[in-house]
């Protein structure tokens, strides 16, 4: 066999293996879709989104499949989330990029890449035992499994994908911009809020988005600290029940193919369509922002 | 003036990194002081006994080692083989353009969708069941983006003197890759595809759906069978059982095995990644 059939052979090998991925995405996204398509023509699409009633087991037979409260759920842990999240990541990535000295730098980096190593069910084990009877003494609660609890959770699991995307873009912005802010007599403070931060602001706005994404889409960290009513909530001291929680717990207990087996493929759906949005909008902030360097 | 708002604005940065670095020490601390006292020889080779409330863990630690090996089994030669097209024969276009959104895409999918996957796909349509199988291939296909990503930074860290002096030969494109890329490109292919598969070995949402068990004493004993899995194990002690706090010092037991696990596999990934970049240097 000549070498260059050979080769051209192996390289459509690779090839296939490079294209694997596509067929990946693309199946997952049709395999929710197909699952989801029962659930969505014999329910329809306004009930899913606009009831907050969900009650996929009634005695009556009068199933309900209302996902407001779930995706209004997941919302708010993340927006508690962020709110914690956000603030403390940011400000620990330009401490990191700007202030720390490499000794202090070479402690922080590796804990940080141990705190993102701890797996999201031990977060959630420590949410129960921990964070769950600090919450409920500190604001006088019966229990603290609540949605306050779950965005501490959340935060705590995002906060290493924000400090350390955040800090890349913060370190990504040349030392021409600081030396010339210092040069004109800023100190170093002036430099790092009026110069540093707004230069990279895309890149910690698409840290941001990733750890929301991340946020999002976390099951067992809320799973275990949010206490899983499934109602619509009124406060952040509310049990409630997040979109991933609800299809952890249900889509183990359902029997294959029926009403409530694609009703939970439908909230995969929205919850696939949600964190691809944000992935892909901060996937192009990031590619425009790298662009413009 | 300025010179005490920038002390201000600087302690209020150095004490948000201080309070990250606490909130981890807090967490290990608490799960080291409550799960050390728990774990002996007996707790890491016995099975659970009397309803959990009393003996080991051995068949979730081994559940967890057996579903790592299907994993990698999945994630590792798949990711290889699409690090190596990505850096050695892609060119510059659309398709190229359109893959690597699609690895950054799928990275960011939740681990809960993978596991709708698997319950479709392998338990499902493949009818291969609740098994190691099911929960092996859809883990490692949620492992897939860290894998190939890795592949690709390591071929693409081989200079490019090696390339050319292997074609000036009169090698091919492939004896090239095979001859002169991979050899020294492998270590950090692995230290990547460890960092990948700790990850997996913690997720528990995947394996919830498509064959993590209850209790399941026995080893598994063939790629069909059930199996217990550390942070499933947990989530079971956590919130499932009947009997929360007679089996809490077990969780905290747990707990500890499960990061010692993974911390065992990243810190040996990182002290891989630094001695081989010093044998580089040389």
């Amino acid at each position: 066999m000549d070498y260059k059939f050979r080769d051209n052979l192996i390289e459509k090998f690779f090839l296939l293996n490079g294209i694997v991925v596509i067929f990946i995405l693309l199946g997952i996204f049709l395999i929710l879709l197909s699952n989801s398509l029962p659930a969505i023509s014999s329910v329809g699409v306004s009930e899913f989104l606009t009831s907050a009633r969900w009650n996929p087991t009634a005695y009556s037979g009068d199933n309900q499949y209302g996902i407001l409260a779930k995706i209004v759920s997941t919302l708010m842990v993340t927006f508690g989330s962020m709110l914690i999240a956000v603030p403390l990541g940011v400000a620990a990535a330009a401490y990191l990029s700007e202030v720390a000295s490499s000794s202090v730098r070479s402690i922080l980096k590796p804990a940080l890449e141990i705190l993102a190593s701890i797996p999201s069910v031990v977060i959630g084990f420590l949410a129960i035992v921990v964070f769950g009877p600090l919450i409920a003494e500190t604001f006088n609660l019966p229990h603290g499994l609540n949605a306050v609890n779950g965005s501490i959770a959340l935060a705590i699991m995002s906060l290493p994908t924000i400090i350390s995307l955040s800090e890349d873009a913060m370190s990504s912005v040349p030392t021409e911009y600081r030396k010339a802010s210092l040069g004109l007599g800023a100190n170093r403070w002036q430099t790092l809020t009026r110069v540093t931060i707004p230069s990279s602001l895309s890149g910690i706005f698409a840290a941001v988005m990733l750890g929301m994404g991340r946020a999002i889409g976390e099951t067992m960290a809320v799973l275990m600290a949010t206490g899983n009513a499934p109602r619509m909530p009124g406060s952040f001291f509310d049990s409630v029940q997040t979109m991933t929680a609800t299809i952890a717990i249900e889509l183990g207990e359902v029997p294959y193919y029926t009403e409530h087996y694609h009703a939970l493929f439908v909230i995969g759906l929205v919850l696939f369509i949600m964190t691809f949005m944000v992935n892909l909008a901060s996937d192009i902030i990031l590619h425009r922002y790298r662009r413009g360097e | 003036m300025q010179n005490w708002k920038q002390r201000l604005g600087f302690w209020t940065l150095r004490t948000s990194a201080l309070l990250v670095l606490a909130v981890l020490i807090f967490l290990l601390g608490d799960i080291i002081l409550k799960g050390g006292g728990v774990i002996d020889l007996e707790f890491l080779s016995s099975p659970p006994r009397q309803g959990m409330t009393a003996g080991g863990i051995f068949p979730a630690i081994a559940g967890t080692l057996y579903l790592s090996l299907i994993t990698a089994l999945v994630a590792v030669p798949l990711g290889v083989m699409g690090g190596i097209y990505l850096s050695e024969y892609a060119s510059q276009g659309k398709l190229t353009r359109l893959i690597r959104m699609s690895i950054r895409n799928l990275a960011g999918v939740p681990s809960i969708v993978f596991g709708m996957f698997g319950v479709a796909i392998f338990v499902n349509y493949f009818g291969f069941g609740l098994s190691l199988l099911s929960a092996g291939l859809t883990l490692g296909i949620m492992t897939l983006p860290v894998t190939i990503t890795a592949s690709e930074e390591a071929l693409k860290s081989v200079p490019d003197s090696y390339r050319q002096g292997a074609l000036a030969l009169g090698a091919t494109r492939w004896q090239m890759i095979r001859t002169c890329i991979l050899p020294p490109a492998v270590p950090g292919m692995l230290t990547g595809s460890i960092l990948g598969l700790a990850r997996a070995a913690g997720e528990t949402a995947p394996i919830l759906f498509t064959g993590a068990a209850f209790l399941h004493p026995h080893l598994p004993d063939s790629p069909f069978s059930q199996f217990m899995a550390l942070p499933y194990h947990l989530y079971i002690l956590a919130t499932q059982h009947h009997d929360i706090s007679r089996v809490r010092p077990i969780a905290y037991g747990t707990a500890l095995v499960l990061i010692i696990l993974v911390l065992i596999l990243n810190i040996g990934a990182i002290i891989l990644r630094e001695k081989l970049s010093r044998r580089y240097r040389r």
